[in-house]
């Protein structure tokens, strides 16, 4: 959806656990195994949750995970200087993202949380007095 | 300190060179490499009548450290990679602990650092503990130095797992090196299925387990785009389809070891267990399929896959003792005798396979004699007569069916960043 309002997307995480085709799904993005390439002049960083419960099998060696694609403070430096992080959370300290990082100036999380409630709640309203 | 290797024959297969130059040595790089140096104060080193090549890398080599020094150590498996003129070897991660793990990694290479005559680069584990279920610590053994991972000697049967591995190898820019067998074909087998198995009652492991993986893992190179490396090639089935991948662009290369090309099931004298390895002494047929690929450039590069076994593991009865044969010592000897001598592969092309064609396979900057280089340099003469005494190894293990063999050719000095570090005469040369 963001691509359609010209965004420009840059998807990034182990190979193992991104599709190669995801950049032919819509115009607009691109694909990077490499979190340095990703965040390099965003706007924004989205961050998602490593969901280790969804995985019957380990797809990817998650002792490193934090090593190679988790977001640190010195990633950010990469960015555009007024980048945000979003996180839809519940986040996972120190696995996809450092405390540094989730707890600073620049972290939108909570209020992306605190408008995912709201919007949920509209959204339900909606569907409920529609039918 | 300056070291000038006069009146040699160079050869760089990597610029083409082939021709009587001097190479003059400073400190730990190559300072120029001319017809006639005058360099009275530099050491000389004579090489009339020999040939002076970049330095010889093994990609595959078990240094049994940490975890079975009793076989052998990294001090005494370098030590032999010197005195066969390799200048730099690649371990496998079979040791105990399994090499899987940042950690591992960062041992062999201060261990290396600290006892190694030659350069060690590690190769890590594609799953914990070899174990075939969970990836191992693939990008931080890679920041620690492993130049590739396998599950060499314990290959992956899941083919799910051998596709993860390489899709995430890929994005870090390792290949991956399978030693292809399917356990479950191979089971219960000592030597080549063949008529020798037959005769000595031995269970066979036929050439179909090695052919079957090796089509797995170009279709899987072919669906990852990972650099898939096949180890120890030993069939003619397997050899005509990485030629068929090649064909195709697939990232697909290819090492055969000495042992394999040297050498028949036909020729294993009983029951002697220094003929006992993985993959098996196969037939004429495929012996043919590997000097054929290794002079049309199907297969890479030439590989050990020195595998030292202590006499005690070694003296059991045929179907018990572990598979495996020294090979660091007698490969260039062996070589030379199958493939130069035989006027089957001509100079520059030989010394390709043990130099730029070893390193390419594993994207080693080595492998190049070039003014402003490391000075990784083998001499080696390809008359020489000599007769290799295994009692007389350095490394600590005495496994090798060729003990006792006379060999027409072989190194002569071996020179590891700048430093004679063996020579035939002398033989190791320790730091003053």
């Amino acid at each position: 959806m963001l691509s359609k309002f010209g965004a420009d997307i840059v998807a990034c995480g182990p190979a193992t656990a991104v599709s190669k085709r995801l950049p032919l799904l819509t115009p607009g993005v691109s694909l990077t195994h490499d979190i340095r390439e990703a965040v390099r002049d965003a706007d924004v960083i989205m961050m998602l949750r490593v969901q280790l419960e969804r995985q019957n099998v380990e797809i990817f060696p998650k002792g490193e995970y934090f090593r190679y694609f988790g977001l640190r403070l010195a990633h950010m430096a990469l960015a555009k200087p007024d980048a945000i992080v979003l996180h839809p959370g519940p986040i996972n300290r120190g696995r996809e993202i450092s405390s540094e990082v989730a707890d600073s100036q620049r972290s939108m999380i909570l209020s992306q949380v605190n408008n995912g409630v709201a919007i949920r709640m509209a959204v339900l309203e909606w569907v409920c007095s529609a039918a | 300190m300056r070291l000038l290797i006069r009146n040699g024959r160079v050869v760089d297969p990597a610029s083409g060179l082939d021709a009587r130059r001097d190479v003059l040595v400073d400190g730990q790089v190559v300072a120029a490499i001319e017809p006639r140096i005058e360099c009275p104060d530099a050491t000389p080193l004579e090489a009339e009548g020999l040939v002076v090549a970049p330095g010889f890398i093994d990609i595959h080599v078990h240094l049994r450290e940490p975890g079975i020094e009793h076989a052998e150590t990294i001090e005494s498996g370098t030590r032999a990679a010197a005195a066969g003129g390799f200048t730099a070897v690649c371990c496998m991660p079979n040791t105990i602990p399994v090499n899987d793990s940042a950690q591992v990694t960062g041992f062999i290479v201060e261990r290396a650092r600290q006892t190694a005559a030659v350069h060690v680069h590690p190769i890590g584990a594609i799953s914990k503990g070899s174990k075939g279920e969970r990836l191992a610590d693939i990008g931080a053994m890679q920041t620690e130095g492993a130049v590739a991972i396998s599950d060499d000697g314990i290959p992956v049967m899941n083919s799910g797992l051998m596709r993860r591995a390489m899709q995430y190898a890929a994005s870090f820019g390792l290949p991956v090196i399978d030693h292809c067998e399917d356990l479950n074909l191979s089971a219960g087998g000592d030597i080549h299925e063949g008529l020798q198995s037959v005769r000595l009652g031995l269970g066979g492991i036929p050439g179909c387990s090695e052919d079957v993986m090796v089509a797995r893992d170009i279709i899987l190179a072919a669906d990852t785009g990972a650099h898939i490396h096949i180890a120890h090639i030993s069939t003619a089935n397997s050899i005509a389809m990485v030629a068929h991948a090649k064909r195709l662009g697939l990232p697909v290369t290819a090492e055969v070891t000495p042992h394999h090309f040297a050498l028949t099931d036909e020729r294993i004298p009983g029951y002697d267990s220094n003929y006992k390895m993985k993959p098996p002494l196969r037939s004429q047929r495929d012996i043919d399929a590997s000097i054929d690929g290794l002079a049309d450039g199907t297969i890479d590069c030439i590989a050990t896959d020195h595998a030292p076994h202590t006499g005690h593991m070694k003296m059991q009865e045929f179907e018990r003792c572990p598979f495996g044969v020294t090979g660091l010592e007698t490969a260039l000897a062996l070589a030379l005798e199958t493939l130069y001598h035989s006027r089957r592969i001509d100079l520059s092309d030989w010394v390709r396979l043990f130099t730029n064609g070893a390193a390419d396979c594993l994207g080693l900057d080595r492998g190049k004699l070039r003014v402003g280089g490391p000075a990784d340099i083998t001499v080696f003469s390809t008359d020489r007569e000599w007769t290799y005494d295994v009692n007389q190894t350095l490394s600590k293990s005495k496994n090798s069916p060729f003990g006792g063999a006379t060999f027409r050719g072989g190194p002569t000095a071996t020179i590891v960043s700048g430093r004679v570090v063996w020579t035939a005469e002398d033989g190791i040369i320790t730091p003053a």
